[in-house]
């Protein structure tokens, strides 16, 4: 009468749609909370997935119910000291009375949190790249697709005619061919010297030796080959800032946000990248991503000394030809006196030399006006820099695109 | 009954179960069910699913198939999380009112549980659903696996030729009107799914040969025609209480597919309103049957004690009732209650005591196995518990009513466990599974067609009760459905309009 059958192998994801449409529709919230991850999250943090929160209250599906007030009864279990007639206060939170236990089987209603759930890393990334406007096929380079390249391992039985390997496999068939006519060729050896030669049956041995095929389809051999991920080196990443007074929460946000897009886009391409935190007021210091980003300096501007700092690190723990150098400077463009000038001058001649890739941008107060930092540093003429005046977040990319542009490619 | 036949002691033993140990107990368990008890079923399928795939079921109002919508991966997210961080179980099995009836196991539940869900998903529930009126007249077991495929093709479908924004606005207006789009007196037409699937192609071949370009390009008529009105009759006659019948039959802008969207949430309604009206009875049922079989199992030593005592320690769990004021306290359990309800039932018929004489001259004493089979196909939650709550039951739960009245300042003690209070309590209880006390009296009363095509809803108030703030938002969906302006009037108990509300679409 009952038919068991086994459903486990069946599709499990089958609520992905739905789940994926829910995302989609509360992209806003989702989006926000989101934003806040980011703030709190270290640089190299940043890849993985998160726990999001959103308001009930945004996803609650209407239907018409009763609300409070008026006249009813309910019927509680549990009573152990009311009579009749006791009259009990009424508990806080409007006339409901037994937190809405009335309601049947309406109870458990546990709506007035916030609805929490976690994004994984792919969906937190998206929404990540959405922020900064990033192309699909950017995101695909420092998304999750890893290059590949095909190395020798081997050899194996099977495989297409393109890789068959004819050394390897007459060998495979010398081997076989010997094995299988060692024990003929005993049986002839042993007639053959014996007194009378039996003829007959010595040409009925070599006729079975002569059956063995000479190249037998077992016998064949091909080129294995294996994908193995990209050889890939080590990278470090200069991040620079300009930490005085002017750079409030939101422009350092925005650096935030442009580093962990370098960062990331490294961190694909390099198997190990190492992070220097460089601030500057009126000098430069090496500290921590936590001082980094969280730290109130005050002082003036001097970019140069955070440029001859990075040089010296670069020299003295990251030589050239043992690390690939990424420089990514953000500052707010104001700077003094000879400073700019002096500074183009130290990036021209001295960084860029030792660098794949330099991007500054610029987060200015005013973004019609041109700072002095970057009208000087308009006049760099090489392929290894970039720049670019940022207001908002989807600002942020077009700074790396030819970057992204060259490596993608 | 039959005497106990002598086995070769239990079926197995340990907690591992695999495909053949699933039916050597089902089979067992069919025996008992089919011959001692005659439950009457239909066919089984039982389906063992891993716990994701039981969340998937989940999000899914428990059917194994339903239409995309946003709303559904939100209860799966929803469910996920509380799973992940341990705040809550699976339930252990979940079924399907339908022909073969699909009972659902979980894949990492031990051997005795799995018996346990066959006997309460796969006798219990299902003869429930085969026996019991409300879902013999509301519900078609045999179609409505096939209408929900149509259900989505059809939905996926629109999504594809009209966008996924549209097909959501229209599915997420129709699910805020779904507790009103509910037949509650004309039985509805058996569901087929190949004739919904012509009928709706029809409907859309006819809208085609009708159509024609010339009839567009002619000026409209309509300077002088509003000048006649004025004396003609209201529509609709009578109040219509289907608020998604109404709006899918004259909703004026809807297009063909989207009425054709509006019918398909209201069938599912319909679908499960007989589940939401006897909650008690068929969880109780299906409880008081797995305890019942088991224990049978048990007695004729086909089952050893380790089985039993897990089986219990799962049964015990289920029907626990917290009082209103303990940690955990969730409303009345319905398992509790309709357990209990059945248990007790059995025990009057076969040891009544003198109230229960007193109480239930006509089943004291008679055969409990008839008694309970004509509850079970009688009777819904609310005259249930009106007709066969004990006095005995209520001292045991300690249940007790309390008045919650505008005008009083404290909320009053009605009545207790008490011989004055057996009846008001019973009655009371019975009144708090009455539908009508959930869900707000809310009617179409008004069509003006010939006129601004505006729409009057009008919510008679029950004793003072008002709405609840979302029902503005749900006014905007039906103002989103009926494209013209929608109107909420509100009456108090004596027939006055207190308020009215206006949604312009």
């Amino acid at each position: 009468m009952s038919i068991v059958i086994d459903r486990r192998l069946n599709d499990r994801n089958k609520s992905a749609v739905n789940r994926e449409r829910f995302l989609r529709r509360y992209k806003e919230q989702i989006r926000k909370s989101v934003g806040d991850l980011i703030s709190k999250r270290s640089i190299t943090d940043m890849d993985r997935g998160g726990d999001v929160n959103i308001p009930s209250k945004d996803i609650s599906e209407p239907t018409f119910h009763h609300g409070n007030g008026g006249d009813r009864e309910m019927v509680l279990p549990g009573n152990r000291k009311f009579n009749r007639g006791d009259k009990l206060k009424r508990p806080d939170g409007g006339g409901g009375g037994g937190n809405g236990s009335g309601d049947g089987e309406g109870g458990g209603d546990d709506s007035s949190d916030d609805f929490v759930f976690s994004l994984s890393r792919e969906e937190f990334m998206n929404l990540f790249f959405d922020d900064l406007e990033l192309p699909h096929l950017i995101r695909n380079a420092i998304g999750d697709v890893r290059e590949f390249k095909m190395q020798r391992a081997g050899y194996t039985p099977s495989g297409v005619p393109a890789n068959l390997s004819v050394t390897r496999s007459l060998r495979q068939a010398m081997a076989r061919r010997i094995a299988i006519g060692a024990p003929l060729r005993r049986q002839m050896r042993e007639l053959q010297a014996a007194e009378v030669p039996a003829d007959e049956e010595i040409a009925e041995l070599q006729r079975r030796l002569d059956r063995i095929p000479f190249l037998d389809d077992f016998d064949l051999r091909y080129r294995h080959r294996v994908k193995v991920p990209m050889p890939i080196s080590r990278a470090v990443m200069f991040c620079l800032m300009d930490v005085s007074a002017s750079m409030t929460e939101q422009k350092k946000d925005l650096a935030k946000r442009f580093f962990t897009l370098l960062y990331l886009f490294l961190s694909r391409k390099y198997q190990r990248v190492e992070l220097v935190f460089i601030r500057h007021t009126d000098n430069a210091q090496e500290v921590d991503e936590q001082g980094f980003f969280h730290d109130q300096q005050s002082g003036g501007t001097v970019v140069l000394s955070a440029l001859k700092l990075m040089h010296e690190i670069a020299v003295a723990r990251y030589p050239s030809d043992a690390w690939n150098i990424y420089g990514a400077q953000v500052s707010d463009g104001d700077a003094f006196g000879a400073d700019p000038e002096k500074s183009r001058a130290f990036l021209n001649e001295q960084l860029l030399p030792l660098s794949r890739y330099f991007a500054y941008i610029e987060v200015p107060d005013d973004p019609m006006r041109t700072s002095p930092l970057s009208y000087a540093y308009q006049r760099i003429d090489s392929d290894k820099f970039a720049m670019s005046t940022v207001a908002g977040k989807g600002e942020v990319y077009p700074v790396l695109r030819e970057l992204f542009k060259r490596e993608a490619a | 009954m039959n005497a106990l036949q002598p086995t070769s002691g239990p079926l197995s033993t340990g907690a591992e179960w695999n495909f053949e140990l699933l039916e050597t107990y089902d089979h067992a368990i069919a025996d008992i069910a089919l011959n001692e008890y005659h439950l009457d079923i239909y066919p089984n399928q039982i389906e063992v699913i891993a716990s994701e795939q039981m969340l998937d079921a989940y999000a899914s109002l428990g059917l194994p198939i339903g239409y995309p919508h946003w709303s559904y991966g939100k209860e799966f997210i929803r469910n996920e999380q509380m799973y992940r961080k341990g705040q809550r179980g699976l339930a252990y099995e979940i079924v399907i009112n339908s022909n073969p009836c699909i009972a659902y196991l979980m894949e990492e539940n031990s051997l005795p549980m799995q018996a346990l869900v066959i006997a309460h998903a796969c006798y219990g529930h299902n003869s429930f659903f085969k026996g019991n009126y409300l879902f013999k007249q509301w519900t078609n077991a045999d179609a409505i696996i096939d209408y929900m495929v149509f259900a989505r093709n059809f939905v996926m479908k629109c999504e594809e030729r009209y966008g996924h924004g549209a097909v959501e606005d229209v599915l997420d207006s129709c699910h805020a009107l779904m507790s009103h789009g509910v037949d509650r007196y004309r039985q509805p037409t058996p569901l087929s799914a190949d004739e919904e699937r012509l009928r709706q192609r029809e409907r859309e071949d006819y809208a085609w040969k009708q159509y024609d370009e010339i009839w567009r390009t002619l000026p409209s008529r309509n300077a002088g025609a509003g000048d006649k009105r004025g004396n003609e009759p209201n529509y609709p006659p009578e109040p219509q209480e289907n608020l998604l019948y109404f709006v899918e039959k004259h909703a004026p802008k809807l297009e063909p597919w989207q009425r054709e969207i509006v019918r398909i949430v209201r069938k599912m309604a319909q679908y499960f309103y007989p589940q939401g009206l006897t909650k008690v009875m068929n969880e109780g049922w299906a409880t008081f049957w797995h305890y019942t079989l088991l224990n049978r199992l048990y007695d004729k030593g086909q089952v050893d004690d380790g089985f039993m005592l897990e089986v219990l320690t799962s049964h015990t769990n289920v029907v626990t009732q917290r009082g209103f004021d303990q940690r955990g306290y969730g409303g009345i359990n319905p398992y509790a209650l309709g357990f209990a309800m059945m248990t007790d039932i059995r025990r009057i018929c076969e040891n009544p005591t003198d109230e229960d004489r007193d109480w239930f001259p006509d089943i004291a004493g008679g055969d409990w196995l008839k008694v309970l089979d004509f509850a079970m196909r009688n009777y819904k939650d609310e005259s249930f518990i009106g007709q066969f709550l004990s006095p005995r039951l209520i001292r045991e739960f300690h249940l007790f009513a309390i008045a919650d009245h505008a005008r009083d300042e404290h909320l009053l003690v009605d009545s207790i466990h008490n011989e004055q209070g057996y009846r008001r309590v019973r009655q009371l209880l019975s009144q708090q599974y009455n539908r009508d006390g959930l869900v707000p009296d809310i009617q179409v009363t008004r069509y003006d067609h010939r006129g601004d095509r505006s729409l009057t809803l009008t919510h008679r108030r029950h004793r003072g009760r008002p709405l609840d703030d979302s029902a503005s938002e749900v006014m905007k969906h039906l103002a989103r459905l009926w494209g013209f302006t929608v109107r909420l009037q509100t009456q108090d108990d004596s027939g006055k309009v207190v308020d009215q509300q206006e949604t312009r679409a």
